[in-house]
C-alpha cells in the first residue's frame, strides 16, 4: 500500500495520499517519475494531502519538493514529522 | 486516438458544444429585465453581473471585451443584449455581430422594464425557435478549444489532477487544438519553469513583463505575505504550505512537452492554434469567464479540496485525485483520478480518461456543474470606477 508520493528522488518532503497515517507506522512512499518505492518512518499523526518529512531539517534550510524549492524551515524539522505551516514558511512577498 | 466529435458550426467557422440563446445585460441595473426575459422565454439563459456602470480606460475595454466574447463564444447560438441605455448597448450588439450570429439589443431608458422585457421577449422566443434547429455536425478535434485552470488545489492537486491534465494537453496539442492556461500570480517559484517552456525569446519577454506587473500590484497592495490568499485557506487545510509549493503543483497542468506559443491579455482571443497564457487572476471564477470570453468551449478543472465552480458558457469538467473529496462530494466530480496514486492507473491512462470526458462533454453530456446549475459568471475588475 503506497502512504505518501514523492515527486523527485531528491525531494526533502513526501506527500500522504491516504487517511489516517498514525505516529509510530512505517510508511511506503511512491517516487512517481520513476515508478519505485521507498521505505520511512512516521513520528506523528500526519492528515491526507499533508507533507511527511524525509530528512532531519534546520532552521534557515530550503525544502524542495519536485526537485525544486518550495520555501525555507522557519522551526526545525526532524524526519518523519508533519511538515506545514508551522515549520516552513514562503521565501516570496 | 478518436479525432473527431460532434458540434455546431457557426457561420464564422468556430465551433460550440453548446447551443445557449443567452440574455446578455450591459449593466447590473439591466439584470431584473434580463432575468424576466429569461423567465418569460424557458431555455434562455440569463447571464447577470454586477458591473457596467461609470468603468473606464482599460477597465472599461475589458469590460466590454468580456462581455463580447461571452457573446460571440460558439456554445452561444443567438444573443438578446439589454442595457440601460442605447448607446453602449449598441456598442455590445455590434461587436458579437461580427461572428454573423442573431443578436439584438435593447436600451430600458425611455421605455421602462415592462416594454422592454416585452420586446426583448419577442426576440428571444425566435432566437429559441431558431437555435433549436441548429443541428451538430461532426467536427476534427483540431476545432476545439480547451482551457485549464484548477481550484481550491492541495497536494493532491500537483500529484494527480494537475498532472492528469498536463498529460491530455500534451496530446491535445499535438492534434493542433488550442489550448490555454493562466493564473499569472499563482505561478509565483515557477515562473522560470514556465519561462523555459516558452516558444522563444519574444514570448519569453512578453510573459515575464505580464508576471513582474502582477508581482508588482501584489507588492503595492499586500498587508502581510499573503500566507492567507495565495494559498487559500483551503490550499493549506488540504496541505499545501507555500505558494512556490502551489505553483509547482499547478504548472503541472501544461504537460511536459507542449510549448507556450504566445501570450494573452485577459479575456483576449488566440489568433492561431498552440498553447496560450493568458494573464488573468487566479480565482476560480473569473479566470473561467475570462476563457469563455476568450472563446473556450471545454474548460478542465483540476480540483483537490472540492471547488464546485461552473459557467454558463463553458461547461466546467472537473477532476479529482483526492480520495476523500471524491467521498464526501461525487455530484461534483467528473472524472476520478484518485487511482493514480493508488497505482491503479497511471498517468497516461488518466490523461486518456479526460479525454474520454472531454469527448463526451463535447458531444453533450451535461458536465457535474451544468447539471447542478452552476452558472459563476464573474466579471475581472482593474480598479475603481469613476
Amino acid at each position: 500500500m503506497i502512504h505518501c508520493v514523492l515527486h523527485d528522488p531528491e525531494d526533502s518532503v513526501a506527500v500522504v495520499v491516504v487517511e489516517g497515517v498514525k505516529a509510530g507506522q512505517t510508511l511506503t512512499g511512491l517516487i512517481l517519475d520513476e515508478n519505485r518505492t521507498i521505505t520511512l518512518p512516521c513520528v506523528q499523526d500526519i492528515p491526507l494531502g499533508h507533507k511527511v518529512a524525509l530528512k532531519d531539517m534546520n532552521v534557515g534550510d530550503t525544502v524542495i519538493k519536485y526537485g525544486v524549492d518550495i520555501g525555507k524551515v522557519v522551526a526545525p524539522i526532524k524526519t518523519g514529522q508533519h511538515a506545514h505551516v508551522h515549520n516552513i514558511k514562503t521565501k516570496r512577498w | 486516438m478518436q479525432i473527431t466529435f460532434q458540434g455546431y458550426r457557426r457561420d464564422n467557422g468556430r465551433v460550440g458544444v453548446r447551443n445557449h440563446v443567452i440574455v446578455l445585460p450591459v449593466d447590473d441595473l439591466s439584470n431584473t429585465a434580463a432575468e424576466a426575459v429569461a423567465n418569460n422565454v424557458k431555455g434562455t439563459l440569463a447571464i447577470p453581473h454586477p458591473y457596467g456602470r461609470l468603468q473606464f480606460g482599460a477597465d472599461l475595454d475589458l469590460h466590454f471585451r468580456t462581455l463580447i466574447g461571452a457573446g460571440s463564444n460558439p456554445n452561444v447560438a443567438a444573443v438578446v443584449v439589454i442595457g440601460i441605455e442605447e448607446g453602449w448597448t449598441k456598442r455590445v450588439v455590434d461587436g458579437i455581430a461580427t461572428t454573423g450570429k442573431p443578436v439584438t439589443g435593447f436600451g430600458i431608458e425611455l421605455h421602462g422594464d415592462h416594454d422592454t422585457i416585452m420586446r426583448a421577449s419577442k426576440i428571444a422566443k425566435e432566437y429559441l425557435q431558431y437555435a433549436s434547429e441548429q443541428q451538430r455536425v461532426e467536427c476534427a478535434l483540431e476545432d476545439l478549444w480547451v482551457s485549464c485552470k484548477c481550484g481550491e488545489s492541495d497536494t493532491t492537486s500537483g500529484c494527480g489532477s494537475n498532472p492528469t491534465v498536463g498529460n491530455a494537453f500534451d496530446k491535445l496539442y499535438d492534434i493542433g487544438c488550442t489550448l490555454v492556461f493562466g493564473e499569472t500570480t499563482e505561478l509565483t517559484g515557477g515562473e522560470q519553469i514556465v519561462a523555459s517552456r516558452c516558444r522563444d525569446d519574444k514570448v519569453r519577454a512578453d510573459f515575464m513583463r505580464v508576471f513582474d506587473r502582477y508581482q508588482e500590484v501584489i507588492n503595492r497592495h499586500k498587508t502581510s505575505d499573503l500566507s492567507d490568499s495565495q494559498p487559500t485557506k483551503g490550499n493549506i487545510a488540504g496541505g499545501l504550505t507555500t505558494i512556490e509549493e502551489k505553483a509547482l503543483g499547478n504548472i503541472q497542468k501544461i504537460g511536459k512537452k507542449c510549448v507556450v506559443d504566445g501570450v494573452l491579455d485577459k479575456a483576449e482571443m488566440p489568433s492561431h492554434a498552440g498553447l496560450w497564457f493568458m494573464d488573468s487572476s487566479s480565482a476560480a471564477a473569473e479566470m473561467v469567464t475570462l476563457c469563455a470570453a476568450a472563446g473556450f468551449v471545454v474548460h478542465f478543472f483540476p480540483t483537490g479540496q472540492g471547488n464546485v465552480i461552473g459557467n454558463p458558457i463553458l461547461p466546467v469538467i472537473k477532476i479529482c485525485a483526492n480520495p476523500r473529496t471524491v467521498r464526501l462530494m461525487p455530484e461534483h466530480i467528473d472524472v476520478d483520478v484518485s487511482g493514480i496514486t493508488r497505482r491503479e492507473i497511471n498517468m497516461d491512462q488518466a490523461g486518456d480518461r479526460l479525454l474520454d470526458m472531454m469527448f463526451r462533454t463535447a458531444n453533450g453530456r451535461l458536465t457535474a456543474a451544468e447539471a447542478l446549475g452552476h452558472r459563476e459568471f464573474v466579471l475581472t475588475r482593474l480598479y475603481e470606477s469613476a
